[in-house]
């Protein structure tokens, strides 16, 4: 039996590209129903072809203003997490100091609990200092936990990194500061570039701790939640196929320049 | 470095050392904001929730400190279901995220060849599309009567699923099942990316070596990249345990109230109810059961260098 022998050599593939199209199949479904109009409040059935969400993506009361706040959130969210993040992955990697274990664990307990843990233990806090919760508690919280996700990002870009080209900078007579903006930054970019990536979806995308912390504020993942009890609109399937679209866009796009480069340095 | 073993009296000496003090202190400097941040809006809620734990009153007439151990033991034992069963889901979840992940994160590190960085995109992706959208997805995709529903009930699937109580009634949505499944669609990406980069880090002329000394596929994956994975299967394992284990959504979105996990009583608790000792006791006893089960798990697979 052929067939039966090309399953087996090729079992791994398989098995993976199942796993791949179950990875990918929700993403297909939210795309095919962005197109349908639902009968009722809910989208969950197919009834029939229509274009009306696409042409009007606002049409729902609070729907983009909640998308507009998480995109502000996520960005206030991604600056802070970086610079704070980075300048602890610099000091990780380049120093050796007192207390570096402790700040190492300090780091990596925030990715090691439960996300409902940290965001019930915040609202604690804020409950216990009188704190008016909203926008800034919601980015407080974020900047904290995306913290954690960019130092791991940078510190593996900048562990990887050769000391003596910065060394070799110095010896040119470049100051420190030259020395970090020409040599130093730029080798790190690809690991901060990540880690502010990773910090944005995290942000943007955040449930839990947002819903503890946000008072009456809502932001999309939250509105989209409130959606699924009251009536879910069609729009929301035209925002989710927008953000992935746009993501394999920007992903893709980032990797060709990278790819380019690369060559470009091979020639 | 020759300069600070000379005569402290020395006026010169001084003047050098200026500069090399200022030099050990950048660490802490570029640590501080960071460091603070984590400590004041991690560390220090905290220890808040230590202290509200312990506390009885009422939102009317205020909260106590009064040491009442007691609502730890009310907690446990009014919730012990939703305990237990958010590790079993978590549990589950994350066994079907390794054997589900593990061949897909082969496939990009061995075989996609120019496909690799496609592959990738595709897995990463689903980070950027709200995940409260995809998991809504899943009601349609489960929906009593639709396609999935109608195949696994024609292959007697769902027979064998309800006599071992993962589904009821021929329907899917509702039951542990969609609930695990959920959880397993979600949380994937965190399985898949470390395996991948342990996997990608292995030698491929290991593979060559074991062939050529007759090792078999099969003896070859068992004996060499299992083995060398090991790093990445047990950071993905607690990349996937962890929020699993605290996550509510999935139960919530396609569970019933027989499938509520432990986040959604302490989501309930605290932002409904307002019953916030009993919360906090809650999220306490979550995070001491996790951290207990991810110690024992990393001292047993024997890799403690993994942070």
């Amino acid at each position: 039996m052929p067939v039966l022998r090309w399953i087996r050599r090729n079992l791994v593939v398989l098995a993976g590209l199942l796993t791949l199209a179950y990875m990918i199949l929700p993403n297909v479904v939210v795309m095919v129903f962005s197109f349908n109009r639902p009968k009722g409040r809910f989208n969950y059935a197919w009834q029939e072809f229509s274009l009306d969400a696409w042409k009007d993506p606002c049409g729902v009361a609070d729907l983009c203003g909640s998308l507009s706040l998480s995109l502000r959130i996520a960005f206030w969210a991604t600056a802070g997490a970086t610079v704070l993040g980075t300048m602890i992955a610099f000091a990780l990697v380049r120093y050796r100091f007192r207390a570096r274990g402790a700040v190492n664990s300090l780091i990596f307990l925030p990715m090691a609990m439960p996300e409902v843990v940290m965001a019930a233990s915040l609202l604690t806090l804020f409950l216990n200092m009188g704190a008016e919760l909203g926008f800034w508690t919601v980015l407080i919280a974020h900047i904290m936990f995306c913290l954690s996700f960019v130092v791991t990002a940078v510190k593996a870009r900048v562990m990887s990194m050769d000391p003596r080209l910065e060394e070799a900078a110095r010896d040119l007579y470049a100051g420190p500061v030259q020395t970090f903006v020409r040599v130093t930054l730029p080798i790190a970019a690809p690991g901060i570039a990540a880690g502010a990536l990773l910090a944005f979806a995290l942000s943007f995308d955040d449930f839990i701790i947002t819903n503890f912390n946000a008072g009456s504020t809502v932001t999309f993942p939250m509105f989209v939640w409130g959606s699924a009890q009251r009536g879910t609109p069609v729009q929301i399937n035209v925002i989710g196929t927008a953000m992935f679209v746009i993501a394999v866009a920007v992903v893709l796009a980032g990797q060709s320049v990278a790819n380019r480069r690369k060559s470009d340095a091979g020639k | 470095m020759s300069t600070t073993k000379a005569p402290p009296a020395h006026p010169v000496e001084a003047e050098v050392r200026k500069p090399s003090t200022r030099r050990r202190l950048v660490p802490y400097w570029l640590l501080l904001p960071g460091i603070l941040w984590l400590l004041v809006f991690f560390a220090l809620p905290m220890v808040y929730q230590a202290s509200t734990s312990v506390q009885t009153g009422s939102l009317e007439k205020g909260f106590e400190v009064t040491w009442h151990f007691r609502t730890y033991w009310d907690a446990l034992t009014d919730y012990y279901p939703q305990f237990v069963r958010s590790l079993l889901y978590a549990g589950t979840a994350t066994l079907l995220c390794l054997l589900l992940g593990y061949p897909l994160a082969y496939l990009i590190a061995f075989k996609a060849g120019r496909w690799r960085n496609l592959v990738l995109v595709l897995v990463v992706a689903p980070f950027f599309t709200s995940f409260l959208i995809r998991t809504l997805a899943w009601k349609t995709i489960l929906a009593d009567g639709g396609a999935v529903v109608d195949a696994l009930s024609t292959l007697h699937v769902l027979d064998v699923t309800a006599w071992l109580g993962w589904t009821e009634n021929n329907r899917v949505l509702a039951t542990p099942m969609a609930v695990v499944c959920g959880l397993t669609y979600n949380f994937l990406p965190f399985m898949i990316l470390p395996l991948y980069t342990s996997l990608e880090r292995i030698d491929g002329r290991l593979h060559e070596a074991a062939g050529d000394l007759y090792a078999t596929p099969a003896t070859t994956f068992r004996k060499v990249t299992l083995p060398l994975s090991m790093p990445g299967v047990v950071s993905g394992t607690l990349l996937t345990f962890i929020p699993a284990s605290g996550d509510y959504v999935n139960a919530e979105l396609l569970g019933s109230a027989d499938t509520k996990m432990v986040g959604s009583v302490i989501q309930t608790q605290f932002l409904r109810v307002l019953d916030y000792p009993t919360a906090a006791a809650l999220s306490f006893i979550l995070m001491a059961v996790v951290l207990l089960v991810v110690t024992v798990y990393i001292r047993r697979s024997g890799t403690e260098d993994l942070v």
